[in-house]
């Protein structure tokens, strides 16, 4: 029977099956950080149970480590307990930890696939719903809850219900200075925040192969903002390319075994999805965020939308409460919003591709008068690539701020928090009411698009000259 | 996990979709290393007034003195989006609330409330109107949920019918260690380890 890529890497991983239970699905790769993991290392440790396989588990700090300091003395006590609990942890248990001082530091999902840890045909989680970034591999990757996170430490397996599966299609080519961010974006827009939920989603069509492996991460990320279980994207040549030579990928006689198997690692001719969904990528134009979650995305030419334009009662209301908190008046111009903010960083773009295109917005411009902007690159390895190609020094002779890797102000977890009032053009994931400091309003762009709002003072269209 | 079977109490509602869970527990109080003690910070940025949450907002339903005690959470479309964050049905257990009523709920919340013994229980947006209208109504209206019969009695005596997967329904009925059950299938375990591929092992 023809099968999905899903069903291909689902059925692959069938630890037991029994009547009345949930599927028992091995897990290949589990990646820990801080803030999710203390709580089951203690339930492993008041259990008396063991952690089943060590060598499958990578550990970093990224939630809550500061990005100014690479020092303890730099945390808040809470914080600082924290990743102090998670290095002693790892110790206990054998698990191989990139601390704060390691080279290979970094959000865990730029980490994973920067060293070949993520490979296609895996399952992957982590106690991060981000954990869909690496679905861009074509692994099977979701993030998981603290209690998750401790059946898989025990046992190395997963209680899983199988998901529904759809296709999502971008058909024909991006218009340039259109990137994966936007074409994320606006599928989002299309579909709304909850459109996935209960569903596996496969990205397709001309305008997903042809993104890099970076693109690529920055759709499958974003997967779960439409509310999917994962996102992913059939391994191609641009997929294996990428792995070749990693620290952990597969070398010699396994390498050749694994190219031959991710080969096969695609959706058959007349496999089934219970969904499907087309976007034409013509179509796409540069997309931003006005609101308060992900789906509340227009293009730069276009307007804040109305209340009126919503199609039932609930979603009237949640534009109402939303114009309200981002205090922003239907029918104003994107390009007419101000922001005196700007981040760019996080698990979706903070890759060295996105630095590049920021970069090149910024090169030779100077950041507005009243605007701080932030660049936080997603890894140590990041980082050390963006300064070899000068791109620190474009950055900072703009006027930007060249920041240590982590999470940052995607989450404001650590001290890179927005006040009250703060209008942000970020790169990141969310825009949820205080997701970035309490009273601060988010809206998601491409790191082009950042860099622009940076340099103009507020949202631009970046196909024209500004 | 504690067990959970049938619950009988007072309902609270927060009328407003997608209810992501950057609300149900703000970052800044993800640091802690424990479980427990999160139920003070539940929903801080719209409960408290101040930072410090010394201020209780009035506006906010559950700071009403009429919803004093509720046990059950009524609200709209999508609820628990967002962030993967056990802190979240953590916070709400912590809380006193056993049952969290919506018409749909993010996947990875559902999940990790039913691994906490809260139960995520999904009707349809009229059967959710309809509770929210009885419990504004009347004051000190219950709700009681019957997870062996899978229904939702309203305080006017009306009974909808709801519907989870066996294997949640049972390992709640039961509050199952769900990592005991799974180390019941051991040698399953090993066997699966001994075929995997060189290049993934």
């Amino acid at each position: 029977m023809a099968k999905t890529l899903y069903e291909k890497v689902w059925d692959s991983h069938i630890v037991a099956q029994v009547e009345g239970e949930a599927p028992l699905i091995y897990v290949d790769r589990h990646l820990v950080h801080e803030v999710t993991s203390p709580q089951a290392f203690s339930g492993l440790e008041v259990a008396g149970r063991q952690l089943r396989a060590p060598e499958k588990t990578f550990a970093t700090m990224d939630h809550n480590t500061s990005t100014k300091s690479a020092s303890l003395d730099a945390l808040s006590p809470m914080a600082r307990t924290q990743v102090e609990t998670l290095a002693s942890n790892c110790k206990k248990f054998g698990i191989r930890l990139y601390d704060i001082h390691h080279k290979n530091q970094g959000i865990v999902h730029v980490m994973g696939p920067e060293l070949g840890i993520t490979l296609p045909g895996t399952v992957i989680v982590c106690g991060d719903s981000h954990t869909a970034t690496h679905g861009a591999f074509g692994a099977l990757a979701f993030g998981i809850g603290t209690s998750e996170v401790e059946h898989v430490m025990a046992t190395q397996t997963l209680r899983q219900l199988k998901a529904k599966t759809m296709k999502i299609e971008v058909r024909g080519h991006v218009a340039d200075g259109i990137t994966a961010k936007d074409i994320v974006l606006a599928i989002i827009g299309k579909i709304g925040m909850d459109g996935g939920t209960g569903y596996v989603v496969e990205f397709c069509g001309e305008a997903i192969e042809a993104l890099t492996m970076e693109g690529r991460m920055t759709v499958c990320n974003m997967a779960i903002e439409m509310g999917a279980k994962a996102g992913m994207i059939a391994p191609d040549q641009t997929t294996i390319d990428y792995v070749q030579g990693r620290e952990f990928a597969p070398k010699g006689v396994a390498w050749e075994q694994a190219v031959a198997a991710w080969q096969q690692l695609r959706s058959d001719e007349g496999a089934v999805f219970d969904a499907s969904v087309v976007l034409e990528a013509k179509d796409i134009a540069p997309q931003l965020t006005w609101g308060t979650n992900p789906g509340q995305v227009v293009a730069i030419d276009q307007a804040v939308p109305s209340p009126e334009s919503a199609d039932n009662a609930t979603a009237r209301t949640s534009i109402e409460k939303a114009l309200e908190y981002v205090a922003l008046d239907a029918g104003t111009l994107m390009t007419d919003v101000s922001i005196n903010k700007v981040f760019i960083g996080s698990c979706t773009n903070s890759r060295i591709e996105d630095l590049r295109s920021a970069a090149n917005q910024a090169k030779g411009r100077q950041v507005a008068q009243g605007v701080t902007a932030i660049v936080v690159p997603g890894s140590g390895l990041v980082k050390e690539q963006a300064e070899a190609e000068g791109l620190d020094k474009i950055f900072i002779d703009a006027g930007f701020e060249w920041r240590l890797p982590g999470c940052s102000m995607c989450l404001a977890m650590n001290d890179d928090r927005l006040e009250a009032g703060d209008r942000c053009a970020s790169t990141s994931n969310r825009n949820f009411e205080g997701r970035q400091g309490r009273g601060s309003r988010t809206h998601l762009v491409s790191p082009a698009m950042a860099a622009a709002a940076a340099v103009a003072g507020h949202f631009v269209d970046i196909r024209k000259d500004y | 996990m504690e067990a959970f079977t049938t619950h009988t109490g007072l309902a609270v509602m927060i009328d407003s979709a997608n209810v992501d869970t950057d609300q149900i527990i703000p970052k800044q109080f993800l640091s802690k290393v424990t479980r427990d003690g999160f139920g003070v910070h539940l929903f801080h940025d719209w409960r408290y007034l101040d930072d410090a949450g010394d201020q209780p907002n009035p506006e906010f339903t559950l700071n009403q003195p009429r919803y004093k005690g509720a046990s059950i959470l009524l609200s709209q479309e999508n609820f628990g989006c967002g962030s993967s964050r056990e802190h979240a049905p953590w916070a709400l257990a912590d809380f006193g609330l056993r049952v969290i009523i919506a018409p749909s709920f993010a996947d990875i919340f559902y999940g990790n409330s039913i691994n906490n013994g809260l139960l995520p229980v999904k009707l349809t947006d009229a059967q959710v109107q309809q509770l929210m209208d009885e419990v504004v109504a009347q004051e000190g209206a219950k709700i009681t949920v019957d997870l062996a019969a899978l229904t939702v009695t309203a305080p006017s005596g009306d009974v909808f019918s709801f519907s989870i997967a066996d294997s949640a329904r049972h390992n709640l009925l039961n509050g199952l260690d769900a990592i005991g059950l799974s180390l019941s299938h051991q040698d399953k375990i090993e066997s699966y380890e001994r075929n995997i591929p060189a290049w993934r092992a």
